[in-house]
């Protein structure tokens, strides 16, 4: 007895044809078709794909609903063991499809899923719901993604524990799994380390975020009218923190007026931030916040105006959703009062 | 949060002593700055030889501000 299978392509695949055939409406063939092929000779008999769907991209895209409840249907009568999907590559339509698919047929029949994608396709937005592997971005990685996804199908057939993503080859989905390395933390270290300086390509064990960018808005053509704000994640707070901003892992901003206020000293102000070492802020505080010598400027006519508002919190930990919303929140203030200009300080 | 700034169309200038993380955060007006703990500031100075420093610093400040970038820039001092 093998395990059954029910595999999802698009038309593409299918080879009903390109971008001028991607409103086709789901079809349920027998057997498998396209890259079915390598997955069903893969699993060597044990596990066979025993429908396919077959749907063009943009039928899915534009009657997502019609087009999930005629799979559903059909996946449903089949009974199959596994549910897999793609792989998709970087065809966005197409990834989005095989996670939609997926997730479908996962929350709703309760059928093993998998599919496949490279990183970057929008589709992989749902990585953390359904087992997806990674691809190259293009259909060339073929070889090697069928046989990865029919190792990895084959174990959820079984029933095994799953690897940790690096050694199934799904996408990290949030989920932590402990394997033993097969070298101590200091010789991969090394190693890395010796790859790096000789250009040599190496794989981090610790991810950094990645951060999206922001193109660079006009410069300011007349300081002499420009109303200047100031900005810092550096903790510089009136004396004795009244918003009790805290000195880690700030869950909040303050915002302070500094009307009339020529030069911030120990008397008046301090830093709350409890990531550097706090004296020479507490001193003297414009040392974070220069707000002496933008008085200075704006009475000598250098600058039109220092805003009278200044936006503060802690950047010691915290986490970069809060800091994005603090500053999402603020900018728009800081819009609406007719600012022109921002200068952020950082410790 | 420069970016936030950024993105709400208000050019922005990232004063910061470690430039890397600037960059690697997208800030595309940086200046470098002192030391962590005192920016733009140095302990070690008088008060009035310090303050001309922060004004320096500042001044490449407004200066990054007013001059077109197209890509992330440092602005050395």
């Amino acid at each position: 007895m093998s395990f059954k299978v029910v595999h999802y392509i698009n038309q593409f695949f299918a080879q009903i044809g390109g971008e001028e055939m991607a409103h086709v409406a789901p079809e349920l063939r027998d057997g498998f078709v396209g890259p079915g092929m390598a997955l069903n000779a893969a699993w060597k008999g044990e596990a066979v794909i025993v429908k396919t769907v077959v749907c063009g991209d943009s039928y899915f895209a534009e009657h997502e609903a019609e087009a999930k409840a005629q799979i559903l249907e059909w996946v449903k009568a089949e009974k199959p063991d596994l549910f897999i999907a793609g792989p998709a590559f970087n065809a966005g339509r197409y990834g989005y499809a095989c996670a939609t698919i997926c997730s479908a047929v996962q929350t709703e029949l309760g059928i093993t899923v998998l599919t496949g994608m490279y990183e970057e396709n929008p589709g992989a937005d749902l990585k953390d719901k359904v087992l997806m592997v990674a691809t190259t971005n293009s259909a060339a990685g073929m070889r090697k993604a069928a046989p990865t996804m029919a190792a990895l199908a084959m174990k959820l057939m079984k029933g095994e524990k799953l690897g940790a993503s690096c050694e199934d080859g799904y996408m990290p989905n949030g989920i932590r799994r402990n394997f033993f390395e097969k070298e101590v933390g200091a010789k991969r270290a090394v190693d890395m380390l010796v790859r790096k300086l000789s250009d040599q390509p190496f794989t981090t064990e610790y991810p950094m975020p990645s951060f999206d960018r922001v193109p660079p808005n006009p410069a300011i053509k007349d300081l002499s009218k420009a109303t200047i704000a100031l900005c810092t994640s550096g903790g510089i707070v009136p004396k004795g923190n009244p918003d009790h901003i805290e000195s880690s892992s700030a869950s909040h901003y303050g915002e302070y007026d500094i009307t009339g206020v020529d030069d911030l000293t120990a008397e008046t102000y301090e830093t709350a931030h409890g990531g550097y070492d706090p004296v020479y802020a507490n001193a003297d505080a414009d040392r974070v916040l220069p707000v002496d010598v933008l008085r200075d400027m704006e009475r000598e006519g250098k600058i039109g105006k220092l805003h009278n508002l200044y936006y503060a919190t802690v950047g010691n930990g915290t986490s970069v959703a809060n800091a994005k919303r603090f500053a999402e929140e603020y900018a728009q203030k800081l819009l609406q009062a007719g600012v022109h200009a921002v200068i952020m300080t950082s410790t | 949060m420069v970016k936030e700034i950024e993105r709400a169309g208000i050019p922005v200038v990232h004063m910061c002593t470690v430039t890397p993380i600037s960059m690697t955060v997208g800030a595309n007006r940086i200046v470098p700055t002192i030391a962590i703990p005192h920016p733009l500031g140095n302990p070690e100075l008088t008060h009035e030889e310090e303050k001309a420093i922060r004004r320096k610093l500042v001044e490449r400040a407004l200066e990054a501000l007013t001059t077109e970038v197209e890509d992330q820039t440092i602005f050395e001092v």
